[in-house]
């Protein structure tokens, strides 16, 4: 965590062994040939090493003068953020798309493996979560501890490690389920040592977060923070323990988990479960405690409901994932405790909710002129019906009916969208004029017209999916009067059609949606009318209407 | 941050704030929402009672039972057991009564009827398809052209042993590879081929001379699928007279077969499913339409 100094720093020594190291490991891998997959991730982190030793050598060469910082805080990896979560996520809402269609019309699959269905399935969920959500996670936490914390973020070369090294980890990951690499762990299927860089990045990331955190000239931890700490830390506590493993050959893609059984299974979703606690809900949390204020221009609703919430949030969300093994072999005690304590979490969940709209009072004419503010309220809409819907489906009675059945999908959408997603663009629209310094968005139509579109697509899904899954589970427990099942699976499956397309079309929409918004984040960048010396801290920079 | 003691108050609501102030962001001193906090106290106080109810909390080596002395494990297998028992009676008078019985006794025929739909739909749709209509390689059983017969025993007896199983009692044929094996030269097989298309009756008998390929058959094909080419349940010969033919009987796949042979594949089902799933199977597909 150096200051930058007029030599090579700590960080940029210890970068070049780390890259020649990861150098000569790749070609070591390449060549022995262990297996196809190991092969081509070999050369592949060679590649990248190089180019890594390369930039660095550039950057070396530039190291004697003291860079003079025009701007106080490091704005300009936030900004490499925007562009990768926004590349990252139309990606990954189109590879959406694409298995909404295949499951719609299975010859989509083209027969070939590497299209296939279980390659891309795993390819969506961790381009949407970890890439685009990563990304947006990252970013918004490198802006937001700066400026609640009127401090610049530690260290020079640490962040961008972060940066890079996450984007690399994103790419392994992606190319690893193409060609076939998986450790079949749902949400944690990269191998071994993509686990391993991860670690690195991640325990990087923690160190300038907190460093950041250390210099800050506030008495105070603005509550974002306090949500982004917590997501950082159990996430890299999830990380780790999910994938303890021990692989095949130190020179092989192979690896075998640790855990086995039922405990390998409690052990998944306990990982599986905070990573969307703490991943896409605190995480996200923190972003909604900044932006929704900061763009209604309103002060937070309740200092004591932050504080009550956080902590109940962060102790029971730990405790919920055996909801997810209801009725298999998971011992009963278990799933007790996993289904009362998703219910203990149904008001610390609402908390974030009522925090976030109630900031609103002496607000909501905003909602009629701002869509970006409205964005972001609906977004709390969103999360509000589906951590009330979370917990419902933990019940067990409820489980027997929705467990296997598209209502999970359909659940989980309705936050990764409604919830997720939506924060995000508000967080994006919000960012892009701040830091490109201009006047305002360059179109606040286009939000809107993003803002129905994807809300349409949004309603499309989740009714298809609540249908066809509340089918499906009726489907599957109807009996005959001896008791024989009355429906086979295939006929199950032939009943979805028609849903699965609503479902595609749903989901196309959302595509259009983030493509509009990229193009008017582009245009914002290049045309935008530009802002002359506005303090930021003071004022949030919005438009004051289109014509501004 | 204010540091005298005189507080903020937000203009529009008149609330205090908490005099925090991070980069324009205030904080209200709002109190918690009663009904927010009343929801989080009964969701903790329904979790207490259910944990006195249910087995709840792991303890060194057993884990509290909770006062229902509730078993997943338990409940599972009283419903099986009360399942197996309902059906006990059916099934046995299943096993034990003539196929002609079976097909009179309108409530066993029913019981057969659900248990070989659900069976057969998990077991055997998978390759005759789920409305058991076949596809290339795989009979159709809803017509009345059986390779082994299709009275309800010959149908269950295909079942239980399979077709070219494992299972000592399988049924197996195989027809050569007459030319792969250079029993026949193409030109024979393409001879034989049209001689086929005509007998089953694809292909109107034009000027041909069909003596060579009478004595083709006759010397190659007739040990098997019979002189008159209508087969032999015997040996799983298909006849060669219908117009079904179950590897394609256009001119190409007809050539295929002959060049190349076939031979059918189906599991044998005694053991892994038991006798009464067995004989609804049999019942089930005897009833589609084509059993004899």
């Amino acid at each position: 965590m150096q200051q930058n100094s007029p030599t090579l720093s700590f960080g940029e020594i210890g970068l070049f062994f780390l890259s020649g190291a990861t150098f000569l490991y790749g070609l070591m891998a390449a060549s022995r040939r262990v297996d196809p997959i190991m092969e081509i991730h070999g050369y592949l982190i060679a590649i990248i090493s190089l180019a890594a030793i390369v930039l660095l050598a550039a950057r070396a060469t530039k190291a004697g003068k003291v860079q003079d910082h025009a701007d106080p805080y490091n704005m300009d990896v936030v900004k490499a953020g925007v562009i990768a979560s926004t590349f990252w996520g139309i990606i990954g809402f189109s590879v959406g798309l694409v298995i909404a269609l295949q499951l719609t019309f299975p010859s989509l699959n083209f027969d070939t493996a590497y299209l296939n269905f279980g390659r891309l399935r795993p390819l969506h969920t961790s381009a949407v979560i970890f890439a685009f959500g990563g990304n947006i996670l990252i970013m918004t936490s490198f802006f937001v501890v700066q400026k609640t914390c009127k401090a610049r973020l530690a260290g020079e070369i640490a962040p961008w490690f972060v940066f890079w090294g996450y984007q690399i980890f994103i790419l392994m990951a992606a190319t690893g389920y193409l060609i076939g690499g998986t450790q079949s762990k749902e949400y944690a299927e990269p191998e071994w040592y993509i686990d391993i860089w991860l670690t690195l990045v991640w325990v990087t990331y923690l160190l300038v977060f907190l460093f950041t955190l250390f210099k800050r000239k506030e008495p105070h931890i603005y509550v974002a923070n306090w949500f982004y700490l917590a997501f950082i830390v159990t996430v890299a506590m999830l990380h780790v323990v999910n994938n303890f493993g021990i692989p095949v050959s130190f020179f092989g893609s192979k690896s075998y988990g640790l855990f086995a059984g039922t405990q390998d299974a409690m052990t998944q979703w306990w990982y599986g479960h905070n990573a969307v606690g703490f991943f896409l809900t605190a995480g996200f949390l923190a972003i909604m405690y900044y932006f929704i204020p900061k763009q209604a221009n309103r002060p937070v609703y309740s200092y004591r409901l932050s504080i009550i919430h956080f902590w109940a949030l962060i102790f029971l969300y730990i405790w919920a994932g055996p909801h997810h093994l209801h009725y298999t072999a998971l011992p009963d005690w278990a799933q007790t405790l996993g289904m009362t304590f998703s219910i203990m979490l149904w008001m610390p969940s609402w908390g974030g909710m009522i925090n976030g709209m109630m900031t609103l009072s002496g607000a909501w004419d905003k909602l009629r002129t701002d869509p970006v503010l409205r964005m972001m309220v609906v977004s709390t809409a969103f999360y509000g019906m589906s951590t009330f819907e979370g917990p419902l489906m933990s019940i067990k009675a409820v489980n027997s009916l929705s467990h296997y059945t598209d209502w999970t999908i359909g659940h989980v959408h309705s936050g990764a969208l409604g919830w997720v997603a939506y924060i995000s663009f508000g967080a994006l629209y919000c960012i892009v004029p701040w830091l490109w310094k201009k006047d305002g968005l360059y179109s606040n139509k286009l939000v809107n017209w993003h803002f129905w579109i994807s809300t349409l697509g949004i309603l499309l899904y989740i009714c298809a999916m609540w249908v066809s899954g509340i089918m499906q589970g009726l489907m599957w427990r109807a009996y005959d009067q001896y008791g024989f099942l009355e429906y086979s699976f295939i006929e199950s499956v032939e009943a979805m059609h028609p849903y699965y397309f609503i479902r595609a079309l749903g989901g196309l929409l959302f595509v259009l949606g983030s493509l509009i918004m990229a193009y008017n984040l582009w245009k914002t960048v290049k045309s935008g009318n530009p802002v002359v010396a506005r303090d930021t801290s003071k004022t949030p920079m919005l438009r004051q209407g289109e014509a501004a | 941050m204010s540091e005298n003691d005189k507080p903020v108050i937000d203009e529009y609501s008149g609330v205090e704030t908490t005099g925090h102030d991070w980069d324009g962001i205030q904080e209200l001193n709002n109190p918690l929402p009663r009904w927010w906090l009343w929801s989080f106290y009964v969701c903790i106080l329904w979790a207490v009672v259910y944990w006195v109810f249910m087995p709840s909390w792991p303890l060194v080596q057993d884990y509290t039972r909770g006062f229902l002395g509730y078993s997943q494990r338990a409940v599972v297998a009283e419903e099986l057991k009360s399942l197996t028992e309902a059906r006990a009676d059916l099934g046995k008078q299943l096993l034990a009564s003539e196929p002609e019985k079976i097909v009179q006794d309108k409530g066993l025929l029913e019981f057969a009827y659900a248990a070989g739909k659900t069976a057969f739909a998990d077991n055997c749709a998978g390759c005759h398809g789920s409305g058991a209509g076949g596809a290339k390689g795989y009979p159709n059983l809803n017509d009345d052209d059986w390779l082994w017969g299709g009275s309800l025993n010959a149908i269950e007896t295909s079942i239980r042993f399979g077709i070219g199983a494992t299972h000592e009692e399988t049924h197996f044929s195989e027809m050569p590879a007459f030319g792969v094996d250079e029993m026949l030269s193409k030109d024979e097989i393409s001879t034989l081929v049209t001689y086929l298309q005509i007998l089953s009756g694809q292909q109107a008998n034009g000027t041909e001379n069909l003596e060579p390929a009478k004595t083709l058959f006759a010397d190659n094909c007739a040990s098997c699928h019979g002189d008159d080419a209508a087969g032999d349940r015997e040996q799983g010969a298909p006849n060669l007279r219908d117009a079904i033919w179950l590897f394609g009987k256009d001119k190409k796949a007809i050539f295929e077969t002959v060049h190349a042979g076939r031979k059918g594949m189906m599991p044998a089902w005694d053991g892994r499913l038991d006798p009464v799933t067995i004989r609804a199977l049999a019942v089930y597909i005897h009833t589609r339409g084509g059993g004899e």
